[in-house]
């Protein structure tokens, strides 16, 4: 029986350091071939040993692959990693980050009912929640989550979650998670972290109360810029069957026959249930190229963060001298706002997002972005290399005017998302082109 | 992990490994149920489960092919772990039951499942020599520790880089 497997001579999970998990969470050698690599498992369907073994795996009675749409070995290696990284207990992948916040809310939130959101968000996220969930039914409030008091008004009116994230993109704004999840539970409601800009390495909100984690591992995770791909974390610490309020995880499911999933799973409940319903309805499955990518990528995560973070505060320092730049807005400076937090929150570094303001406004935004040599301007952040963008006309265009002011993507605004090159190169190319402004 | 028990992944493991036949108190006939999930789970991975379920027994029924039995007196000997699939508060007097039948049934482990805690029953059957585990389900320790687990996209808290040598013809049959 268990003599077939290797004898688990480890202690759990948490005695395994970050950088030693980044590498080998998730990936022991393949059992069949002893490859060290993860195999990349570009299969649509599994074998079934036999009828008994399919109706166990369609009644969720023994864990095992049937299609790729509700699961795949490469993608699981990676769904195990993400986990392990955020100290979280299981996670599902998706095929963007923006499909991995359906399936974040799709679990706990019925037709007509509501949740919260920080108005400091990736437009594509307030975008989403703002006009294309209400035809779920879905109903976001959006709400400054610097002011508590209107904070505990939107939970109290019956948000069922609250949704931040950690580092706000576009720019150098942290959230302050440890006293938002004190509201969330004392409302009964979850706190939802997006994480992307931070990555694990940077901050890891579970240990601060949240509940669900969501990423784009389209950015930092893969953090070449070739994958398009998200994940949603569950830390497993929600009680279900308890709260009453997530008749989704609680009550019976008509489609397996009247199972409860927070009964018969426990802390599994949220991760089987976003596979097994979730990608199962909602198709938004990863590929499994691009979960070995993202692999690839988080083997240097830790590396790689650093060297973004460090090479991020020494281009926000030196534009803060620059006499065409208003203002910057990088939590790793002295003088931000965001300062305390930052500390509090990232230790390691204040990320490698972040905006400032060009004097002369929206031409001279836009004038800025065009004349970059070596940073790329396209919608993207999170690579290795540098990019720039002028959130205003492009990621934030969908927005009315007073949402991007909220969003801090005014018109005077570029995103710089600072790359793993030579600083001294980047410092160059963004003084060519502010001349040029 | 849960509520401030911790076990190792050895102890564990090495509970599950020495162990053949699992005496499952509160096993349901019902397909749906979370203890029949997890007793046709742990016979698909070779132990022997033996259902404890008065109702069941009394109306001669059989639980996934083995005949239920109305107490742990009526299971047949050795057993060398009792699942307890009861609420926290049921667990003492079974945990008590289990102690006095130790010997003669061969009883080595009290295993708690998921949700169930009982400090009073663990410290009387820790002292009476059997080992205890609580709030735990050995179907999701078992997948955990072996691998399956996170095919569901779990954390194991397993890292290991040795390939595991398949097990031999005389092993197996052994
Ligand atoms: C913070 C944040 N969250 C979510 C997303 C959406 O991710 P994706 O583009 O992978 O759908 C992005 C993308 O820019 C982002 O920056």
């Amino acid at each position: 029986m268990t003599e077939e497997t290797p004898a688990p001579e480890g202690g759990t999970a948490s005695d395994w350091g970050f950088e030693t998990r980044m590498i080998h969470a998730g990936a022991g050698p393949d059992p069949v071939s002893g490859s060290r690599q993860i195999p990349i498992h570009q299969t649509s369907a599994y074998a079934f040993h036999d009828v008994d073994h399919a109706a166990s795996l369609f009644n969720l009675q023994t864990f095992g692959f049937i299609y790729s749409r509700l699961g795949n070995p490469t993608v699981a290696s990676l769904e195990q990693r993400i986990a392990s990284l955020e100290g979280g207990c299981g996670a599902t992948c998706a095929a963007s980050g923006h499909a991995a916040q359906v399936l974040a809310f799709f679990p706990l939130i019925e037709a007509g009912e509501r949740f919260a959101a920080s108005n400091k968000l990736y437009g594509g996220s307030v975008t989403q929640f703002s006009r294309t969930f209400p035809k779920f039914d879905w109903h976001c409030d959006f709400v400054d989550t610097e002011d508590l008091s209107a904070v505990e008004a939107v939970l109290a009116q019956g948000a069922k979650a609250l949704f931040v994230e950690s580092l706000a993109n576009p720019g150098g704004v942290v959230t302050d998670l440890e006293t938002l999840a004190g509201l969330t539970r004392a409302a009964g409601a979850l706190l939802i972290v997006d994480n992307t800009l931070a990555t694990p390495w940077l901050c890891r909100p579970f240990e601060w109360g949240a509940d669900l984690i969501v990423h784009s591992a389209t950015k930092f995770l893969s953090g070449n810029g070739t994958v398009i791909g998200g994940a949603v974390v569950d830390s497993g610490r929600f009680d279900w069957s308890a709260s009453g309020r997530f008749p989704g995880l609680s009550e019976p499911e008509p489609a397996y026959h009247g199972l409860k999933f927070s009964e018969t799973f426990g802390e599994l409940a949220f991760t089987v249930h976003s596979h097994a319903v979730g990608l199962r309805d909602l198709g938004a499955s990863m590929a499994p190229m691009n979960a070995f990518l993202t692999l690839l990528g988080t083997e240097t995560l830790a590396l790689r963060m650093e060297r973004h973070c460090r090479n991020a505060l020494a281009v926000a320092e030196w534009l803060t001298e620059h006499p065409k730049v208003q203002w910057v807005s990088y939590a790793g400076l002295p003088t931000s706002p965001y300062r305390e937090l930052a500390e509090k929150y990232l230790p390691n570094g204040a990320g490698a997002v972040f905006t400032f303001g060009v004097r002369g406004g929206y031409e001279a935004g836009v004038r800025v972005v065009e004349k970059c040599e070596l940073f790329s301007h396209l919608a993207n952040i999170g690579d290795a290399r540098s990019l720039i963008i002028h959130p205003a006309s492009t990621t934030h265009r969908q927005l009315t005017d007073e949402q991007r002011a909220a969003a801090g993507a005014g018109p005077e605004v570029v995103r710089l998302s600072i790359g793993l090159e030579t600083v001294d190169d980047l410092v160059r190319d963004l003084d060519n082109a502010l001349a040029a402004a | 992990m849960a509520c401030g028990l911790r076990y190792s992944d050895v102890l564990i493991a090495g509970i599950l490994r020495r162990v053949r036949t699992i005496a499952m108190v509160g096993a349901s006939p019902n397909w749906k149920r979370p203890s029949n999930f997890a007793m046709k789970y742990l016979q698909e991975k070779g132990y022997r489960v033996i259902p404890v379920n008065p109702r069941a027994a009394a109306a001669g029924a059989s639980i996934l092919g083995e005949r239920a039995r109305a107490s742990l007196a009526e299971v047949p000997a050795p057993v060398e772990m009792v699942d307890v699939f009861r609420g926290s508060d049921a667990a003492l007097e079974i945990t008590r039951e289990a102690i006095r039948l130790r010997v003669e049934k061969g009883f080595e482990v009290v295993w708690m499942q998921l949700g169930v805690r009982n400090d009073e029953a663990a410290a009387e059957a820790e002292a009476a020599g059997l080992t205890v585990i609580m709030n735990r389900c050995p179907k999701i320790e078992y997948g955990r520790l072996w691998g399956e687990l996170g095919w569901g996209g779990f954390d194991r808290g397993v890292i290991s880089s040795r390939w595991p040598r398949p097990v031999k013809r005389d092993e197996r049959a052994g």
